[in-house]
């Protein structure tokens, strides 16, 4: 499978990546080296194989449903770019 | 001072408990050895002043008698593990002002078993590389050069820093991630030893995430003995990571030098790769040799689909990656460009703060992800990591204790050199250690000799689950026949 400049920038909009037109030839040839390299999966019969979801077998460990940990929103906001009144601010999201 | 830091970690550890010197002596030597390598751009923050603090405290503790296993020694710590009150960037845009409030698992046993923080080691950008090129810092210069050649080369990716700060006398030792081959192969590339341990073994807890099923931690040390004793103090159940497995941590340093007779070495015949340069098959044959000679059993194997591990590990980590990495929003940490709407904001946001080999795999991951493609990648490479890790079962099944294979299909390569190629001929790099990420399974470099223009080559032991100790065993012995490779020249202090 290989995609064209359309798929490009549908999957750049999905992974809120900006894109310029300019770059989209570029990223277009390197995703399609990389999905010429994974196609050679296709030639592998995986018929009854189960898909591995852990390595290690392990059953997800349980703890009690309490709280352990909170009331520090001075380190939650230390970092953020832009924090007001103790919350996180984005662009106007509802008109 | 140079002496100080040209000791391995098992001497320094030995001479502070003598006190033939103080932690402050070795952490002061270690810092100026640091200030004149700064043109290999090893470390992306020195933080002396906490260095000295941690010395100091950590001499009046040796003072008084009450020391931890790493009482006084240095270490270099991996961009990608959080240190509370000390930026941590992973070496990407999007976090360049980013100081973690809290601190990595890993970090936090060393600090509690008497280790000393002289810095932040570069990466490649969230881990992604092998190269250390990819870095938002610039590249590491290798200390490393070919044989009356001053042509710079790169020291392997993604623990590039880690890799370059220990075989330089900038650390007594250093942390790094490995989700493909990110520790062993630039151990390789650079003489030092480095282990994956098993997924499970170390706490992911505070490390900057890149593909979740495959990131483990792990040392770098200039011999197996230091690799023992660092991974003693960093591997150890963590609640706060539900991967992390309780089970209890042996004393590794105690594999160090135990008899390897009766042990069976395999050796996967789909590792003998067309193109394989002789001076790597020689090493292998000669490894294989050295381990016989100590009394372990040499068989041939077969890791049948060993061929797809590659194509499958690039759907598998980019996917991961681009789930993990949809965190860097511009809201919550990291740089924010602003955009007419939030959409906008995000994308602007996205495309200044990532490089590019981050925004591509974003995208391959984002694209074998997307509606109506996920099974014919993600599902389909999910089932092959089966089929892979079924591959090892069988082996070790039969009795096989180990597997010996080259660390990397070639030695280290010029900065630059492989940059303007496709980005697959980089991935090769990884051929021999991604299967090794994929089961999940501990795998250890450790040097081995040196190619025809003179820089290093490694191999590679990989062990059944938890039995890392099985592998220092092993990896002793090899170090014993091989000896060690010291960078000789310091050419950067002219």
């Amino acid at each position: 499978m290989s995609v064209d400049q359309a798929t490009v920038r549908r999957v750049a909009h999905l992974a809120r990546i900006a894109v310029r037109e300019e770059e989209l030839g570029h990223l277009q040839n390197e995703l399609n080296a990389i999905l010429d390299f994974v196609e050679q999966l296709a030639d592998l019969d995986v018929s009854g194989v189960e898909p591995l979801t852990s390595v290690v077998p392990m059953e997800l460990p349980m703890r009690e449903d309490a709280v352990t940990d909170g009331n520090c929103p001075e380190k939650v906001l230390a970092n953020a770019p832009d924090a007001e009144g103790g919350f996180f601010t984005v662009p106007k999201v509802v008109e | 001072m140079t002496k100080l830091t040209k000791l391995t970690l098992t001497q320094a550890r030995e001479g502070l408990a003598q006190g033939e010197f103080t932690s402050v002596e070795l952490t002061e030597a270690y810092l100026k050895a640091m200030e004149e390598a700064r043109p290999l751009n090893a470390y992306v923050l020195e933080t002396p002043e906490i260095a000295l603090e941690m010395a100091k405290e950590s001499d009046k503790r040796i003072a008084s008698g009450d020391t931890g296993h790493l009482e006084g020694i240095p270490l270099g710590i991996k961009d990608m593990f959080a240190t509370e009150g000390v930026r941590t960037t992973a070496c990407s845009k999007i976090l360049e002002n980013f100081v973690p409030q809290y601190e990595s698992t890993v970090t936090s046993h060393l600090w509690r078993d008497g280790a000393v923080m002289l810095g932040k080691l570069n990466n490649d950008e969230f881990a992604m590389g092998s190269s250390n090129e990819t870095s938002a810092f610039g590249p590491v210069v290798s200390p490393w050069q070919r044989d009356g050649d001053t042509t710079p080369i790169v020291p392997g990716g993604s623990s590039g820093g880690s890799a370059a700060a220990v075989a330089a006398f900038l650390c007594a030792g250093a942390t790094g991630t490995d989700t493909g081959g990110s520790i062993r192969q630039p151990a390789a590339f650079t003489g030092t030893v480095g282990i994956k341990p098993t997924y499970g073994r170390c706490s992911r807890w505070g490390i900057v995430a890149f593909a979740s099923s495959l990131d483990q931690a792990g040392p770098f040390a200039r011999t197996v003995n230091d690799a023992a004793i660092l991974l003693r103090s960093m591997a150890g159940y963590d609640p706060k990571d539900s991967t992390c497995v309780n089970r209890p941590v042996p004393d590794y340093e105690e594999a160090v030098g135990a008899s390897i007779k009766g042990k069976k070495i395999g050796i996967p015949r789909e590792y003998r790769m067309d193109g394989m340069a002789d001076e790597i098959d020689t090493l292998w044959r000669e490894g294989a040799k050295w381990l016989e000679e100590a009394g372990a059993e040499i068989v041939d194997i077969s890791l049948p689909h060993t061929q797809y591990a590659l194509p499958a590990y690039y759907i598998v980590a980019p996917a991961e990656a681009s789930s993990n990495l949809a965190r860097y929003d511009g809201v919550r940490y990291g740089a924010r460009v602003p955009g007419k709407d939030v959409v906008e904001m995000y994308e602007n946001t996205r495309a200044a703060g990532f490089g590019p080999e981050v925004r591509r795999r974003i995208m391959i991951g984002t694209y074998v992800l997307s509606a109506g493609y996920y099974d014919a990648y993600y599902l389909r490479a999910q089932k092959v990591r089966s089929l892979i890790k079924r591959d090892f079962d069988l082996a070790f099944a039969q009795g096989v204790d180990a597997v010996l294979t080259p660390a990397t299909p070639s030695p280290a390569f010029g900065i630059g050199e492989k940059l303007k190629a496709d980005p697959v001929e980089m991935y090769l790099n990884d051929v021999f250690t991604v299967t090794v990420n994929m089961a999940g399974l501990p795998g250890i470099s450790v040097p081995a000799g040196l190619s025809a223009d003179g820089l290093p080559l490694g191999l590679q032991l990989i062990g059944r689950p938890f039995e890392e100790e099985t592998l220092f065993s092993l990896a002793e012995v090899i170090e014993e026949a091989a000896g060690r490779f010291p960078v000789e020249d310091l050419w950067w202090k002219s």
